[in-house]
């Protein structure tokens, strides 16, 4: 075929079909071939270089000894080299001096953020605001008072009150009579407060004590907030009647904060702390 | 005796010239340009107007307060112009001053074409100085020509090697520059040789150097004609009215040699001698006698070139002139500025965007103010009645020190901003977050989002500053 080729002298292969249509053999630009070729090199060095084939038990290494793990374990190292001139003052120090400090509390707060949102904020709210069924962190009633010291211990050791409940004891009326003083913000003015023995627990001026836990009823600021439809005046008939983890009540409020004594670390428990005090109801 | 020595010297220039114009043709791109350099006023005006580029180079090394005088110091966002320190949040000024410095293009083109490409541009001005180097060093166009062709002897090495390292030493130079400019200029020297510059900064001057080097070296009037993107703008900006280098083909044409033995008066020809010097020396390599085109860059060489023609054979100058197309076909008078609506719109922009960097720059606040409300909750119920929210406050300080700055609010009827005596340390050239919260009595709050207005106040050097930032007070819906 070659030795009498119809098309000479325009470099074609020799492969020539139905007459005319044939083969060429055009290289390709060289600077495609410089291209190419820089490629095939970058490949081999990056073989050598960096982890590339699998073997039976792995992988090749390598013999820069690069990989992505240690660069990861770099980093976190470079951010824990940051962070550990806070963290040890922490370590040392009390949660109420560390609230006194405005940097490290600084440092705190940044650093309690993911904290809270990892362990409080499913029930209080990413920004301490509460929930259904749950207490605000951000205002400044506190049951167990807002303390740092009595936050702290909150945390650590949880807290679970009790209020028996009041349907068995009280009549319908007294009852209503009673949450209606409540709703008016002034329980004092019913006399069954005092005679019905409110006031032991909830004080002689019905703004509960911080020791037993109890609430203030007198500042508007409820624990049970009325449910979807519900009036207040019913949601707080709904406590007297049932009470607070009352055993024998099945209908009963349930409220418990778990204790993180044993979950999270003592430093952790006093970030926290620091982050709630510093909602903006700290005391 | 005097008039036939001169008409016989005449003579001898004009042969002269026509000797020499078997050298010049037209810019094809197949071969690299050598112009002939000649002097004129024009080319007083290139140097006059190159020179603005010294600046470039020596700008970086003035002091100010203490400190480079212009510095656009880009890892730590601010940028330093004299006295004035803009943070990212005055940048709005600079499209200001990005959009005044189109439009000055744009006006200054309108108006008398590509003086930019033909005066100011880096690429012409760098490339003038590229070749002038090359002319002191390997001669007139024609020598360079020739060396090009010569076999490669040691004077050719010798002479190429000095041109290329001369070269690539203004390319550094250029490089270094302005990266000092961002860098800071004595820092720039000293860590570039102690080899502590950071990557960045040699990824820069690497890229200048190349940049300087291919584009001036190399590349040339090609970068005019095929990469800036600016050549072909221009061209669209031009109109009738606008003043270019034009060869006046109405004097000029039929363009012919001149005769011997033919005088002035019998001759049937144009003014255009058809020396083609104004080819020569043109650094694009385009003929002004076709008409206005993308290749000229009006650097208006060929206007020096023909003009001391004319001198020599004694016919009027200005047959290649600054003229209008208008003038020039319709023999019309140039249209008085005022009368040109694109001089008004243009002018009126340009000063709305001066206006609005005046303003900028007068009205820089030292110490500026942010409010952030707190979403999550957007207001607590506080035990003493009072609805309580939380705003984080950003307080921007641009002055060169820390300030102490106090905070006070103003808003709804019995408002009370918690903490409101504590101090913040504003830390100068940043912002400095602060919490606050304000409490207002529920009963005082007529709307469920009442406006409140905060105020950052604090001392420098003897002097109250102040910032002031509005917001909403959030309580229950009423």
């Amino acid at each position: 075929m070659a030795e009498n080729n119809p098309f000479p002298g325009e470099n074609n292969t020799g492969h020539i079909w139905d007459d005319n249509l044939r083969e060429l053999s055009n290289p390709p630009p060289r600077w495609w071939m410089i291209a190419f070729w820089a490629s095939v090199i970058w490949w081999i060095a990056y073989g050598v270089l960096y982890p590339m084939w699998p073997t039976i038990d792995g992988n090749t290494k390598g013999i820069m000894d690069w990989s992505q793990m240690q660069e990861y374990e770099k980093g976190v190292a470079e951010v824990e080299s940051v962070r550990a001139q806070y963290e040890t003052q922490i370590e040392g120090l009390s949660a109420s001096e560390i609230l006194a400090m405005p940097g490290l509390s600084d440092y705190t707060v940044a650093s309690a953020k993911v904290l809270f949102g990892d362990n409080c904020a499913a029930c209080h709210g990413g920004g301490g605001q509460g929930g259904p069924g749950f207490p605000v962190l951000a205002d400044d009633d506190w049951l167990y008072g807002g303390a740092i010291d009595n936050i702290q211990q909150t945390i650590a050791m949880g807290r679970k009150g009790i209020m028996t409940a009041h349907g068995k004891i009280l009549s319908d009326t007294e009852i209503d009579s009673l949450a209606k003083a409540i709703e008016a913000g002034n329980p004092t003015s019913d006399p069954n407060f005092t005679q019905k023995g409110c006031i032991a627990c909830h004080g002689m001026d019905g703004k509960g004590m911080a020791v037993l836990g109890s609430a203030n009823l007198t500042d508007g600021i409820y624990r049970f907030m009325p449910a979807d439809g519900e009036t207040l005046l019913d949601s707080i008939k709904d406590t007297i009647k049932y009470g607070v983890n009352d055993v024998t009540e099945p209908k009963t409020r349930e409220a418990v904060m778990p204790a993180f004594g044993d979950r999270l670390s003592k430093d952790d428990i006093k970030k926290l702390a620091v982050y709630v005090h510093k909602f903006g109801g700290g005391q | 005796m005097s008039e036939t020595k001169t008409a016989a010297s005449r003579q001898q220039s004009v042969d002269d010239l026509y000797e020499e114009s078997v050298h010049w043709h037209l810019n094809t791109g197949d071969e690299t340009i050598h112009a002939k350099r000649m002097g004129g006023y024009w080319r007083n005006i290139k140097w006059l107007a190159a020179s603005s580029w010294i600046l470039f180079f020596v700008g970086p090394y003035f002091q100010w307060d203490g400190r480079q005088a212009v510095l656009f110091d880009i890892p730590n966002r601010q940028f330093h112009i004299l006295g004035v320190t803009i943070l990212p949040q005055d940048f709005w000024m600079l499209s200001l001053a990005l959009l005044f410095l189109a439009l000055l293009l744009a006006v200054v083109t309108a108006l008398a074409g590509r003086v930019y490409c033909g005066f100011f541009c880096f690429q012409t001005i760098w490339t003038d100085a590229f070749t002038w180097l090359e002319e002191k060093l390997e001669g007139s166009p024609q020598k360079r020509r020739k060396l090009e062709k010569a076999p490669l002897d040691f004077r050719k090495v010798r002479i190429k090697t000095t041109k290329h390292l001369l070269w690539l030493a203004i390319s550094v130079l250029t490089g270094i520059s302005f990266v000092a400019w961002f860098y800071g200029a004595f820092e720039i020297w000293r860590d570039f040789f102690t080899l502590k510059a950071s990557p960045v900064a040699y990824g820069f001057i690497g890229m200048f150097t190349a940049g300087t080097y291919v584009l001036a070296g190399f590349m040339r009037e090609q970068a005019c004609f095929w990469l800036c993107p600016y050549a072909r703008i221009q061209g669209v900006m031009i109109d009738q009215t606008t003043i270019v280098p034009t060869y006046d083909y109405h004097r000029g044409e039929p363009r012919g040699r001149i005769k011997k033995g033919v005088s002035e008066e019998e001759r049937t020809t144009g003014d255009c001698v058809d020396c083609k010097q104004c080819i020569a020396v043109c650094p694009t390599g385009v003929d002004i006698r076709h008409g206005q085109q993308e290749g000229c860059i009006m650097c208006a060489l060929c206007i020096d070139a023909c003009d001391e023609v004319m001198e020599k054979i004694g016919r009027p100058t200005g047959l290649i002139r600054f003229e209008s197309f208008e003038s020039m076909e319709a023999n019309q008078k140039p249209q008085p500025l005022y009368k040109r609506p694109r001089v008004w719109v243009y002018s009126a922009i340009m000063s709305l965007a001066l206006l609005g960097i005046a303003y900028g720059l007068t009205s820089l606040a030292p110490l500026e103010l942010k409010v952030i409300h707190a979403r999550q909750p957007l207001f607590v119920l506080q035990s003493d009645g009072s609805i309580q929210n939380k705003y984080t406050l950003k307080i921007l300080n641009k002055m060169g020190e820390d300030i102490q700055a106090t905070i006070s609010a103003t808003g709804p009827e019995g408002l009370i901003l918690v903490d409101a005596d504590q101090v913040t340390t504003a830390r100068h050239g940043k912002v400095t977050p602060r919490t606050v919260f304000v409490k207002v009595p529920k009963q005082n709050l007529t709307e469920e989002t009442s406006p409140i207005v905060f105020t950052v106040q604090g001392e420098y050097n003897s002097q109250i500053l102040s910032g002031e930032r509005k917001s909403v007070f959030i309580g229950p819906r009423l």
